[in-house]
């Protein structure tokens, strides 16, 4: 998506523009999906104008809890993140693979062809781009390539947004993935809103991006936008709601696997799995065959499924991780470490979802610092059988 | 198939309100395939036309409330290949399991004017109790498209898919905004097992947990976060964990506790 490259602001667009922009996409042939209030919460479907945003909303969050509120601006982009991620457009919860129907002796088999629909993705957060690219490197980063998310992920538009505050669950500055966005996008902006003024700061991160862009209405942008931008990242930075440390961290839970904290989570854990589903990066599936009455047609369907759930470790025999304990302590591990062995980096980028989104308030960073804090010496304990 | 007949289904009542039956009716764009994969056998709530056993599959409903009726699942199961059991009452004593919490014959001699004719057990029971069952639906009532799932898995001899984790997940799946997070409602989903499709929460109305208790459920700490966060008295997490699995164990362990 980036191929010139440039890290500051080149233009500068009112709302008026952002509205001819999101036209210019529709004409593209893309639909253009983004924020907009429902059910009391800030979620991704498809938008027309910027009069469907959450103008004026921001969103209150800490563990456990997500209120909306009002602003007091007009502010388009003034919420921090909701519960939806870009997955559920790129990896789709529930997919069928392929069908096949019986016709006497005949078998006839039919894949799922691929999708047509091209989606502009509208104010993707810099730790959702992160999100994205983790999910990239999983699903077409190898020799092994998913179809679907591939096409997805290509026919995508990117205009992304940086963040200009943070929520009391965000910890994407110490993960290294924001506030900030740094690549992956075709269009940035940075909403500046100052007394009358009501602006957007405009980066180009691809040839497309310089393309829609250079449909609308804009000025350049003056030596001091540029530093409006550096002002409203640092602003956000220094309102982060919580962070991690991630110094060693893969090694430290390899060797804290028989902390008793362990157990406390797993007195509070509802293994309900809410924390992988609002997950960006959790990419767990199953799949599942079916077939109809008759028995001549049957289909294969692949759903989004959670290292929290007793099928999803299921072998001859029963499940590896029966407990919750193992579970929770599987899906963290995973996450801020043997994600580093497996993909080279870190599983985490720090939004801060699975933490608002845990109906028992379960931090993550909180529990990456206990662990920290009573680390046991005697931690090389070999791991039990089923515990 | 691999069969010559067609297997015969038998459909069962005991103490129950008809639903998870009605269920199967309800199922009418598939009403003509399932008469033609299968025999219907025996099924007063459809048909006066009864067959004589043994049936390759019976559908129970309802719980076991009455001396009669314990004797009655015994020759049914003696008269049936699989035997899988349907809804609440069923799987976990349903409603009426209620009484388990207090003496039952109070309740006949105010309902009844001679309730030394009422010869009712004092506990409602689930099918699983009395006999072995080789499946379990579960929900109040039954989501017909499990229940079509259950029957083309028997038929095509393969493990249905009826997944055991949380409604959390199927809300997920579907997009929907977490009511207990975003609004303070108090859900019950997360302690639920999947299978109605969340209806619930899709309309913004927390969890009432008709389809039972989900693996491995941590019953206790949502209790507590109800209590501690959301402001619901002890008598309410009561009330809400008896209703249609009042006796489903999780559920009954977490009332009991929560009652001192």
């Amino acid at each position: 998506m980036s191929s010139c490259d440039t890290k500051r602001p080149s233009r500068v667009i009112d709302r008026n523009a952002l509205d001819d922009l999101l036209g210019t996409l529709r004409s593209r042939g893309y639909t253009v999906i983004g924020p907009r209030i429902c059910d009391q919460a800030i979620v991704y479907d498809e938008i027309q104008t910027t009069d469907d945003l959450p103008v004026g909303w921001t969103d209150e969050q800490d563990a456990g809890s997500y209120r909306l509120k009002k602003r007091g601006d007009d502010a388009l982009f003034g919420y921090v993140l909701g519960p939806h991620s870009w997955k559920k457009y790129l990896f789709p919860s529930a997919q069928r693979l392929w069908q096949v129907t019986r016709d006497g002796e005949d078998i006839s088999l039919s894949p799922e062809g691929g999708e047509e629909v091209n989606r502009a993705f509208i104010a993707v957060r810099a730790c959702e781009l992160h999100a994205m690219a983790i999910q990239a490197k999983v699903f077409i980063g190898s020799e092994f390539v998913d179809p679907t998310y591939h096409v997805r992920s290509k026919n995508a538009f990117t205009l992304a947004v940086n963040c200009g505050q943070a929520g009391k669950t965000c910890f994407c500055a110490s993960m290294n993935t924001g506030p900030r966005v740094d690549g992956g996008f075709d269009l940035a902006l940075t909403e500046v809103l100052d007394g009358a003024r009501h602006e957007f700061l405009v980066e180009v991160g691809s040839e497309i991006g310089a393309e829609v862009l250079g449909t609308v209405d804009s000025r350049e942008a003056r030596l001091e936008d540029q530093h409006t931008v550096d002002d409203i990242v640092a602003n956000t930075v220094a309102q982060m709601g919580r962070s991690v440390d991630t110094a060693d961290i893969g090694d430290l839970l390899k060797r804290n696997h028989a902390n008793a904290k362990w157990d406390e989570i797993a007195e509070r854990c509802l293994s309900c799995a809410n924390c992988t589903m609002v997950c960006p990066t959790c990419f767990c599936s199953t799949v599942e065959d079916v077939t109809d009455l008759s028995g001549n047609h049957a289909e294969r369907w692949r759903r989004w499924d959670s290292c929290f759930t007793m099928d999803f470790s299921y072998i001859a025999g029963g499940q590896v991780r029966s407990s919750t304990k193992s579970r929770y302590r599987q899906w963290m591990t995973h996450k801020l470490g043997t994600w580093h062995d497996q993909f080279g980096a870190s599983g985490c980028v720090g939004c801060g979802r699975c933490i608002t989104w845990c109906p028992v308030a379960i931090d993550i960073t909180e529990e990456v610092a206990a662990i920290r804090r009573t680390e046991v010496e005697d931690a090389t304990e070999p791991l039990k059988r089923g515990a | 198939m691999g069969r010559k007949d067609k297997p015969k289904l038998a459909v069962w009542k005991f103490a129950s309100c008809d639903g998870c039956q009605l269920s199967l009716l309800d199922c009418e764009d598939q009403l003509l395939d399932i008469a033609g994969a299968v025999e219907i056998a025996y099924f007063p709530e459809a048909t006066k036309a009864v067959q004589p056993g043994p049936y390759d599959l019976s559908l129970v409903e309802g719980s076991i409330t009455t001396p009669h009726d314990a004797e009655r699942i015994h020759q049914i199961r003696r008269d049936s290949k699989f035997l899988v059991t349907i809804g609440a009452c069923a799987t976990a004593g349903g409603i009426q399991a209620l009484r388990n919490f207090k003496d039952v014959r109070e309740f006949a001699r105010i309902v009844y004017a001679s309730p030394q004719f009422i010869d009712a057990l004092n506990k409602s029971t689930p099918i699983a109790d009395h006999v072995k069952v080789d499946f379990e639906l579960r929900g109040c009532p039954v989501n017909k498209k499990q229940l079509i799932e259950v029957l083309s898995a028997f038929l095509h001899e393969r493990k249905p898919n009826v997944p055991t984790h949380s409604v959390c997940v199927e809300c997920k799946r579907q997009s929907i905004v977490c009511v207990m997070v975003a609004h303070g409602t108090p859900c019950l989903g997360p302690v639920t097992q999947a299978g109605c499709g969340a209806i619930c929460p899709a309309y913004c109305r927390g969890c009432y947990a008709c389809f039972g208790p989900k693996e491995t459920p941590n019953v206790a700490a949502l209790g507590c976060w109800w209590h501690d966060e959301l402001d619901v008295p002890y008598r309410d997490v009561v009330r809400a964990l008896r209703t249609y699995n009042a006796v489903a164990p999780p559920f009954e362990k977490e009332s009991v506790r929560n009652e001192h």
